[in-house]
């Protein structure tokens, strides 16, 4: 499926969110993910199916003022 | 000690980690600064993840407490997002909120921060809200649920110093039991100093560090100007007047012819 991924648009077969993170190898308990404009928790990702077009957003800790 | 939240704080100046030279230099500016609480933020990677978790891994073995930020937030929804996200990546229900609303001063637009903060508040969050020296809007924000304000006192990264010191000591008046930290416009030692005798509780700083020739010595003499004029502060100042006093006593002087 088509996804926008950190504003970037991406084709993918994964069909879950931590499926998706494995994919694009993503590791560590730091990250924060959001679909469509919603956090989407770190226990549920596993559960949290992706539809086409949903945009994505994963962010890590970075310096900061 | 400094109480925020609840959180009882020695140190009286919060520095920020942006703009270092290294990460190196960034952890020896915190070790000399004495803080006790950084300021983080949240962004995009490319690296799997791998850059944001050694920068965290660097942060977590300095032993000091994460205040993240919503900097570069333009809306209520985004910033509240990132405040719930930071949530779940930090661990701490602190959030300094940004809610930028001009491009070119970074002033922040505060009829979204005290929405956003109202929200966060109610979601169990302690808001550090990123506001200007407006007393109305300092009122709107502690109605929302903010037990501490950061005003800013110059636009972010400019280093000028505090512009309007009237505005700031109307401030200190008005709200003489809630935590104030002066967040953003502080250039050099004096400025920080100029605030905290103002009686302002601390100082929110990165630039003026980051940016020096020497940050850690730079962290190191903000320390000093703080805890100066925080003593200062309580030691109780003179008021300036216009005729001159003479400070050694005139009884007791010879006369010659």
């Amino acid at each position: 499926m088509r996804l926008i991924i950190n504003g970037e648009p991406e084709t993918t077969a994964a069909t879950t969110l931590s499926q998706l993170l494995a994919a694009l190898d993503y590791e560590g308990e730091w990250l924060a993910t959001a679909v469509n404009g919603e956090l989407i928790h770190r226990e549920d990702r596993d559960d949290h199916l992706l539809n086409d077009n949903d945009r994505i957003e994963i962010l890590t800790p970075m310096q900061g003022g | 000690m400094l109480d925020l939240y609840g959180s009882q704080i020695g140190s009286r100046l919060l520095l920020g980690t942006a703009r270092y030279p290294s990460p190196v230099v960034l952890a020896e500016a915190v070790k000399r600064s004495g803080t006790e609480i950084v300021t983080v933020s949240l962004r995009r990677e490319t690296a799997g993840g791998r850059n944001g978790g050694a920068f965290f891994d660097m942060i977590r073995a300095l032993g000091v407490r994460v205040l993240p930020n919503t900097a570069g937030c333009h809306g209520v929804s985004e910033a509240v997002l990132t405040a719930k996200m930071a949530r779940e990546v930090f661990q701490t229900n602190w959030i300094k909120l940004e809610v930028i609303g001009n491009h070119d001063t970074l002033q922040p637009d505060v009829f979204a921060l005290v929405e956003a903060t109202r929200i966060l508040a109610g979601d169990g969050f302690e808001v550090f809200p990123y506001t200007t020296d407006d007393l109305v809007v300092a009122e709107r924000l502690l109605e929302a649920g903010c037990k501490v304000l950061m005003p800013w006192c110059a636009p972010i990264g400019t280093a000028a110093g505090p512009l309007n010191l009237s505005a700031l000591r109307s401030m200190r008046a008005h709200f003489p039991e809630v935590p104030l930290i002066v967040d953003a416009g502080i250039g050099r030692p004096s400025h920080a100093m100029t605030v905290m005798e103002l009686g302002f509780d601390a100082v929110l700083l990165n630039t003026a560090v980051a940016g020096a020739g020497d940050p850690a010595g730079m962290a190191e003499a903000f320390a000093k100007a703080i805890e100066a004029g925080r003593q200062a502060f309580g030691a109780g100042m003179l008021e300036p007047r216009d005729m001159a006093v003479p400070s050694t006593p005139v009884i007791g002087k010879a006369v010659f012819a």
